[in-house]
């Protein structure tokens, strides 16, 4: 004979919904949304209200108003009587430059200093850590604001350049000049057959990476070890100058030359562009060093010794054995420094760079007074932005991720 | 054989020889510059760099420091105090110095006031750092500091700072109350009765009693603006991002949504992109004519920007604790709050005090950020009323470089007590 353990099934009653664990999570969930919904609700009719008092609709028309404003830097045609969207166009781009010059800079920066920091050399260890330290307490509104100063008030001004024992010179043999007004570099031509020259460098830089992972597939297939430094620059520079001279030398320079009141011809990078650049470079640089350090310290030390034991020479160590477990550890704290580059490079506003937040959220917004789109979109792009990179990231870390079996 | 051993040679030396010195260039200094500097060619070569960096550090700033002028009008007057010499012109920090610190508008004759909450802090603060060191009762004066400092920076009627402090306490009271029944009734309970009083003291309206000379926030500036908003976005961000970083590990789906939402919205942009919503579009969400002070704006959204990122360390904490330590409070009897609040949290935060301060650190030296949105703190200060003044035109590396001196002194040593801190913790014995 068998009797039914289970308790009684008791009616509901309302203090359950408290008491009771099946039922407070929904209780809880109920609360909190009613609450969530308050608050958008209050604030949406705040809005409404608000707007309504000011006689506003949000609407997005007025990116179709001409901007009527210049931009003193632009990778795409631009000028005052293209609108707003446009503007906003040539600060995305503007953006997007300037953390890709400085994702690439910071990294240059924080891999060497990471490595000096582990180096024998007591003198380097000691003045790398001084860097870290040093960048790394200070904010990184300082460092720009500093770099721009030298950039416009330290630097000579173009007139300088001028008689016969000028008070300032051109360097790297009279090709480049370093102005309160920006710096001054050689412009490269394009004559015809010009762009076939950059097409088969590119071409090769693909060849070079594929060589090189061929020799790493027949290395791990066969034990056959070929050659990679020299080959890899030869594919790299070889055919490219061959092209050069075969299409008798369509790219040529174009130097900066003083004229008038100021330099004229090659490529003026602004002292703000520079300051950016180079700012978030070494502020992210001394974050970078810091990760590949510990990313090189995780590997353990046995496998080094291990490696050794084998009879691998150093720099194969490092190669093979080091390099690709610290990797593992650098890259998803590399990619989010690349990330706050990106963020950051929003202090253009500081220095009067015009990217994403000096076009759309300083100009536009103050000329049209559309501050609730304005900063909307900007949000919407650099949420975009960080979205996309994290996805890499995962995709990234998807793939390096320790394959267990 | 051992005794043949000694009829088979011809001499054996029956002493000791004294010990020898190591030839010089195993010992001493040579020893250390061999193996640390001059190891081998590339090691050589990399010290020569080195110490030509440092020459050339040294002798381009020694002079210019050493030959300082502490004490002139203007940066003219300084100019031809060195009469063409190399040297910094740091008489405008001795001039500026208040208004590095204090900002423009703060009233000169109260600047004692802040001051004292500065010294104070210190009081405040230091029970909280160091526990062993400091009787527990001073945990008293760091929980009234919040009223006191208010009460000294802004000034006005003392009922003010004391009738939110009452708040406070009849919160705590119902809560005390309350929680041995249940957590969540007595956290909402404490919470209502907290409003309860606010609401009712509401009603005493305007006073003079015990008033201090008030002054408007608008008026702070300088370092101290920076200290402020520090303090104040990192004490309140830290309570959020815990609450923030349990709802992301929730498994009631509707909350964890919209802790995910919140955390990847506010760190998916840039800081600016909020201060700017503090200083042009906050305003548009508010009630028709409320007139929200632009420093608690500021506050609302760095605080809000913190907690998210506080939030992913303490879940990142979260997630490293082993499964074990669930399952024994779970096996303890002890229901969620309980578990979070004896178990869980205690571990969770330990492991996170390195991220946290991380994110301290990195917040404090944002707040240089509220220069862009016109507030004149440190930077502010400096890039507007005192180099664009007349007299210190020009003077651009003394003063920025005291600015990041300051910074490099505070987050230096946040970083150096973290660190201090977590050996004091470690409590697994490796």
């Amino acid at each position: 004979m068998t009797t039914l353990s289970d308790p009684p099934q008791s009616a509901f009653k309302p203090s359950m919904l408290l008491n009771d664990t099946r039922y407070r999570g929904y209780t809880f969930q109920f609360i909190a949304l009613v609450c969530v919904a308050a608050l958008f609700a209050y604030l949406g009719s705040n809005l409404l209200q608000n707007l309504r008092d000011a006689g506003l609709v949000i609407s997005f028309n007025f990116l179709g108003d001409a901007a009527n404003y210049d931009i003193n830097q632009t990778l795409i045609e631009y000028n005052n009587q293209m609108d707003h969207w446009r503007a906003a166009l040539v600060g995305v781009l503007n953006t997007l430059l300037v953390s890709f010059l400085a994702c690439i800079t910071a990294t240059i920066f924080g891999v060497f200093a990471g490595v000096a920091r582990l180096s024998q050399n007591w003198l380097m260890r000691k003045l790398m850590s001084a860097y870290v330290e040093a960048f790394r307490n200070v904010p990184v509104l300082i460092w720009i604001i500093i770099i721009f100063t030298v950039m416009t008030a330290v630097m000579p001004a173009p007139r300088d350049f001028r008689g016969e024992d000028a008070a300032a010179s051109m360097v790297l043999f009279d090709s480049v000049a370093f102005t309160n007004r920006g710096v001054y570099v050689p412009k490269p031509i394009f004559g015809p057959g010009g762009w076939a020259v950059v097409l088969v460098f590119i071409a090769s830089l693909v060849g070079a990476v594929w060589y090189r992972r061929y020799a790493t597939k027949l290395l791990y297939e066969t034990g056959k070890l070929l050659p990679t430094g020299w080959p890899t620059l030869a594919i790299i520079f070889l055919p490219a100058i061959l092209a050069y001279f075969v299409l008798g030398q369509p790219i040529s320079l174009e130097y900066p030359e003083l004229g008038g009141f100021n330099f004229t011809g090659g490529i003026n990078i602004l002292g703000s562009l520079i300051a950016l650049w180079f700012a978030l470079a070494i502020y992210t640089g001394a974050f970078i060093a810091e990760n590949v350090r510990a990313g090189i310290l995780s590997v353990s030390k046995g496998q080094t010794e291990a490696a050794a034991s084998l009879g691998l020479r150093p720099r194969r160590i490092m190669n093979l054995v080091i390099l690709p477990q610290a990797l593992r550890v650098i890259i998803p704290p590399l990619i989010s420094h690349y990330l706050n580059i990106t963020k950051n490079s929003s202090l253009a506003i500081a220095v009067g760079y015009m990217d994403l937040t000096g076009t759309l959220g300083g100009i536009t917004l103050n000329q049209t007074g559309r501050a609730i789109e304005c900063i909307l979109l900007l949000m919407a792009f650099y949420l975009t932005i960080s979205l996309s990179i994290s996805a890499i990231m995962n995709v990234y870390n998807n793939s390096v991720k320790l394959k267990e079996r | 054989m051992a005794d043949t051993h000694a009829h088979s040679v011809r001499f054996v030396r029956e002493s000791m020889l004294p010990e020898q010195e190591p030839p010089a260039a195993e010992r001493g200094v040579v020893k250390w510059m061999r193996l640390n500097l001059f190891a081998n060619v590339q090691n050589s070569i990399l010290t020569l760099i080195a110490l030509y960096c440092i020459y050339w550090l040294v002798t381009s700033v020694f002079p210019w420091f050493a030959n300082g002028i502490w004490d002139a009008p203007s940066i003219r007057a300084c100019r031809e105090i060195l009469e063409g010499q190399v040297g910094g012109c740091f008489a405008v920090l001795s001039e500026r110095w208040n208004q590095l610190l204090f900002g423009f508008q703060y009233p000169s004759e109260l600047y004692w006031r802040p001051a004292l909450a500065f010294v104070l802090l210190f009081v405040a603060v230091a029970p909280v750092l160091f526990r062993k060191v400091f009787p527990a009762q001073m945990l008293i004066f760091s929980a009234l500091y919040p009223f006191i400092a208010y009460y000294l920076i802004w000034g006005g009627s003392i009922l003010v700072p004391i009738l939110a402090l009452l708040g406070f306490v009849a919160g705590y009271i119902v809560y005390a109350r309350l929680v041995t029944q249940s957590f969540a009734m007595g956290f909402f309970g404490g919470i209502v009765a907290a409003f309860v009083v606010w609401w009712l003291t509401g009603f005493v309206g305007e006073s003079s009693f015990l008033a201090l000379e008030p002054v408007a926030s608008r008026n702070m500036g300088g370092f101290m603006l920076n200290l402020m908003l520090g303090t104040v976005c990192v004490s309140l961000s830290i309570p959020f991002g815990i609450a923030l970083a349990l709802g992301r590990q929730s498994s009631m789906p509707i909350i964890k949504w919209i802790c995910v939402i919140f955390i990847e919205f506010v760190r998916g942009v840039p800081l600016i992109t909020l201060l700017f919503v503090a200083s042009v579009v906050l305003a548009y969400f508010l009630p028709p004519g409320a007139n929200f002070d632009l420093f608690v704006r500021v506050v609302i959204m760095i605080t809000m920007f913190a907690s998210a990122y506080i939030a992913e360390v303490i879940r990142g904490a979260l997630a490293a604790l082993p499964k074990g330590q669930y399952e024994a409070a779970d096996s303890l009897g002890l229901d969620y709050p309980q578990a979070m609040r004896l178990i869980i949290l205690p571990q969770a935060l330990k492991i996170s005090i390195p991220g946290i301060v991380n994110v301290a650190v990195g917040l404090f030296k944002d707040t240089t950020l509220v220069s862009i949105i016109s507030m004149f703190d440190l930077v502010g200060m400096i890039r507007g009323p005192i180099l664009a003044s007349t007299e210190w035109n020009g003077v651009y590396w003394e003063l920025l470089g005291f600015a990041a001196l300051l910074f490099f002194v505070v987050c230096f040593g946040i970083s150096k007590y973290s660190q201090w801190l977590e050996k004091e913790l470690a409590t697994d014995h490796r």
